[in-house]
């Protein structure tokens, strides 16, 4: 009796967990005929709606399904893209789009002057209070000369406008462009199922040369613990911005690209606050702290060290020289420290986005350089959220370690920040010769010359020693070793049409 | 009747509660969701134009009492971030969430009911002690962990299935739950140990007292006396555990849907908190909170069907 009771309870269980197995076996098969890539995202997308986005993650995904007048590559040149070729007026007011013959929106149907016009006019518009693109307050007026010609005229003469003109261009016609979004770019939109994926196709009438994988699913990963599994594990093909740590316990499957995020990481300090309103006190930071020593620590060496609020992609206006304006100088760092009325050092709080482990990890080192000064990093975590509101926008903060991106491809979107009233000069920096030399720049419409304000401007930011730079941190992505065709742009944008199966490619 | 109408009375101000609480606590916390939406780009004049927009700028009170009149009539607000429908958004979501609960339920009632009788009836033996030292060691590891050896050994070991492979139930409804399987069985496994051991303890102590020896004397054999009358008792404090287990199982689900990378409630609920997507939370909230009472309802139903001793007023 008893031994027979205990039988079928054994019974039961293993019944129980071969019907567990077995069901689960059903499930995983992917289908590997057609050409699919699943892509793995951090989040799903704000909007739909290329104008409405605003999220940084949004955007690079949309690169791949609209397109402006012109388009960014991966070298950083603007390309005509829906426009055939471009001009602008000597003094930088007017500019003329003349528009490429056979481009099409993703509904088939042909891209006219009209659309461009509604397109821009749709993102100056500024009904709701703010226009949707803040930086087209600067047009006065967008004209339609003839069926292929579109005239864009600024308020004050302005030559480095046309990386705003990349917003994209939709049809005037489409009634609702956040729920069925039609675009001109390599890829249409299918379907998206919120907070959990999106999919993308090749769209065949493309102007320029077609994407090479049909499908792409993009699944959105929003657990960082959870991507190496479900990479190693076949779920995602690829996952672009993943860490060090991620990198070496990925899979031989896979390729770990590196290339460099494009943004300026430093210690941004807030030069409104005691003490750093004093010159040497943040000149003595910037000898304390060890630039390459941090790189070692916490990417194994890999990253480019930067001495100025801007990072090698930008070419011509990136210097290298400053990066050698503070080489690490402990006794110099105390003997600033002690002229500046600190010889016993001081204590501050270090703000820190917590979603960010690249810059968690950057503090605890500076924190630990510092204390050879006699300086006490205190790091204060603070969600993403929270770092927007208190120390972005309500600049309610001592010091915080971060990376600021351009959100084009301009020296302006970068250095404007720091004259004395720019509304996000989260750092208070003031230097009426900064803004001089800003001003210059902006009005000058020779080349050679602008750039040599801009220079100008990033070496006042590095000899103020307006925040200690650190370096342009290096990313990495996995791509799995049946794809190949990953290339990296200097700015936030993922291209997926370059992006191809390896054995299809062998075959052609 | 009486006994309906005060309990019901008691969910509403439980819910009306909880959801102020909820209000209150976003008001307290950093951050604001204008500025979480415009992120970097933000100036002061579009942040306040999207607040105007968001109605942010009523007093609390004043919003909670709009945002709870809208959701009794059935309209929960839409989204800030993603600007649709939270009905819309939540509704999808449901289903996964429920699914991995009542599947996990499922698997522990189904291993822990016979599995606790088997002990308790055979207390001392090998098996049962065997079983107790398995037990012990199962209920220590909580299912974020489990969920984790689990991704280790049947995902990446042995290919039982696809880490972060999953497959949403409008596509395919089989694998949807093949691969819901693993995650309920990380959620299952503690619960189910517990409910062993209270069982165990349960039969036990029942099988001591007088009416099992006079069911005995009357010719009854032990699986008669063991299912028609020791279960029925011993089952009355198991029942308030299985009860209180399947609420702790929604809960549960949102940090295994963490583990396993499946989009339901949970994860909808952890990114709006960072959001600070109020709609959407507040929704998820209230909706696990009814959950929460509603069991506790039933729980009390099924008691007095088991017991018509008990009195519920």
């Amino acid at each position: 009796m008893k031994t027979k009771a205990g039988k079928k309870v054994l019974l039961t269980l293993v019944c129980a967990a071969l019907t567990i197995a077995l069901s689960a076996c059903s499930g995983g098969k992917a289908d590997e005929a057609s050409s699919q890539i699943t892509i793995g995202i951090p989040q799903d997308v704000d909007s739909l709606d290329p104008h409405k986005a605003v999220a940084a993650g949004t955007d690079e995904v949309l690169f791949n399904v609209f397109e402006g007048l012109v388009k960014p590559d991966s070298e950083g040149n603007l390309n005509d893209a829906v426009a055939e070729s471009h001009t602008i007026s000597e003094d930088g007011k007017v500019y003329t789009f003349t528009l490429r013959e056979g481009v099409k929106f993703h509904d088939g149907t042909a891209v006219t002057a009209q659309d461009v016009k509604y397109s821009l006019d749709r993102c100056a518009d500024a009904g709701s209070g703010a226009p949707l693109v803040s930086a087209f307050s600067a047009i006065d007026s967008i004209n339609v000369v003839d069926d292929k010609t579109v005239e864009i005229v600024l308020k004050e003469g302005d030559t480095d406008f046309l990386p705003y003109l990349t917003v994209a261009i939709i049809p005037e016609s489409n009634q609702d462009p956040e729920g069925n979004p039609i675009g001109t770019g390599p890829y249409k939109f299918v379907s998206r199922t919120p907070q959990e994926s999106i999919v993308l196709q090749k769209f065949d009438d493309y102007w320029g040369t077609p994407a090479n994988i049909e499908t792409v699913k993009l699944q959105i990963i929003a657990n960082a613990d959870t991507i190496v599994t479900s990479l190693n594990g076949g779920g995602v093909d690829m996952f672009a911005r993943i860490t060090q740590a991620q990198a070496d316990q990925l899979s031989d499957q896979f390729d770990v690209l590196e290339g460099t995020m494009n943004l300026v990481q430093a210690m941004y300090l807030n030069n409104a606050k005691a003490p750093f309103d004093n010159e040497k006190v943040r000149q003595a930071l910037c000898y304390a702290v060890d630039p390459q020593g941090i790189m070692d620590m916490i990417s194994d060496g890999k990253g480019t060290q930067i001495g100025s609020s801007m990072f090698p992609a930008f070419g011509k206006y990136y210097m290298p020289e400053l990066n050698d304006l503070y080489p690490t100088d402990i006794e110099k760092a105390k003997q600033l420290l002690a002229e500046a009325g600190y010889p016993d050092g001081f204590r501050f709080t270090l703000t820190v986005p917590s979603n960010y482990q690249q810059h968690v990890d950057t503090a605890q080192v500076i924190a630990e350089q510092l204390k050879q000064i006699g300086v006490t990093a205190d790091i204060q975590l603070v969600e993403w959220e929270s770092w927007l509101s208190d120390v972005y926008t309500d600049r309610n903060y001592e010091a915080t370690v971060v990376g600021v991106d351009a959100s084009s491809l301009t020296a302006a979107a970068l250095l404007r920040r720091f004259t004395s009233d720019a509304p996000n000069n989260f750092i208070n920096f003031k230097d009426p010769a900064y803004d001089e030399a800003f001003a210059a720049a902006q009005e000058s419409t020779d080349d050679a010359e602008k750039t040599a304000h801009y220079k100008e401007c990033e070496t006042i930011l590095a000899e103020d020693a307006a925040n200690v730079y650190i370096q342009d941190l290096p990313s990495f992505v996995a791509l799995n070793k049946k794809y190949g065709g990953y290339e990296f742009y200097p700015l936030y944008v993922q291209d997926f049409a370059k992006l191809y199966l390896v054995d299809e490619q062998a075959n052609q | 009747m009486k006994y309906v109408a005060k309990k019901l009375a008691g969910m509403l101000i439980t819910l009306l509660v909880v959801s102020f609480l909820v209000f209150a606590a976003f008001a307290v916390i950093p951050g604001d969701p204008a500025t979480a939406m415009l992120g970097t780009e933000a100036t002061p004049e579009s942040v306040e134009a999207l607040r105007e927009q968001m109605g942010l700028n009523e007093p609390l009170l004043l919003r909670f009492g709009s945002w709870a009149v809208r959701f009794v009539q059935g309209d929960f607000g839409t989204s800030y971030r993603y600007s649709m429908p939270v009905r819309d958004m939540i509704a999808e979501k449901i289903p996964v969430t429920l699914t991995l609960t009542v599947l996990s339920f499922l698997m522990m009632t189904a291993v822990s009911i016979p599995l606790g009788i088997f002990c308790g009836h055979h207390a001392g033996g090998r098996a049962d002690r065997t079983v107790l030292v398995i037990d012990q060691v199962i209920m220590s590891v909580p299912p974020f962990f489990s969920g984790i050896l689990i991704t280790l050994l049947f995902g990446l070991v042995l290919h039982l299935f696809t880490p972060g492979g999953y497959v949403s139930y409008t596509v395919s409804p089989l694998g949807f739950v093949g691969y819901l399987v693993f995650p309920s069985v990380a959620i299952a496994l503690p619960k189910a140990a517990m409910a062993v051991k209270l069982l165990r303890t349960s039969v036990l102590s029942e099988m001591k007292l007088d009416y099992v020896r006079t069911a005995y004397s009357r010719g009854n054999r032990t699986k008669a006396v063991l299912y028609r009358h020791v279960l029925k008792n011993a089952m009355i404090p198991v029942v308030t555990f299985l009860g209180m287990a399947l609420a702790d199982m929604v809960a549960g689900s949102i940090v295994i849907e963490q583990v396993f990378n499946i989009p339901g409630l949970g994860r909808i609920l952890l990114t709006s908190i960072s959001n600070r997507d109020y709609p959407v939370v507040q929704a998820i909230i209230v909706f696990i909170a009814f959950l929460v009472i509603f069991t506790n309802f039933l729980v009390d139903l099924i008691y007095q069907r088991m017991d018509p001793r008990i009195t519920l007023d």
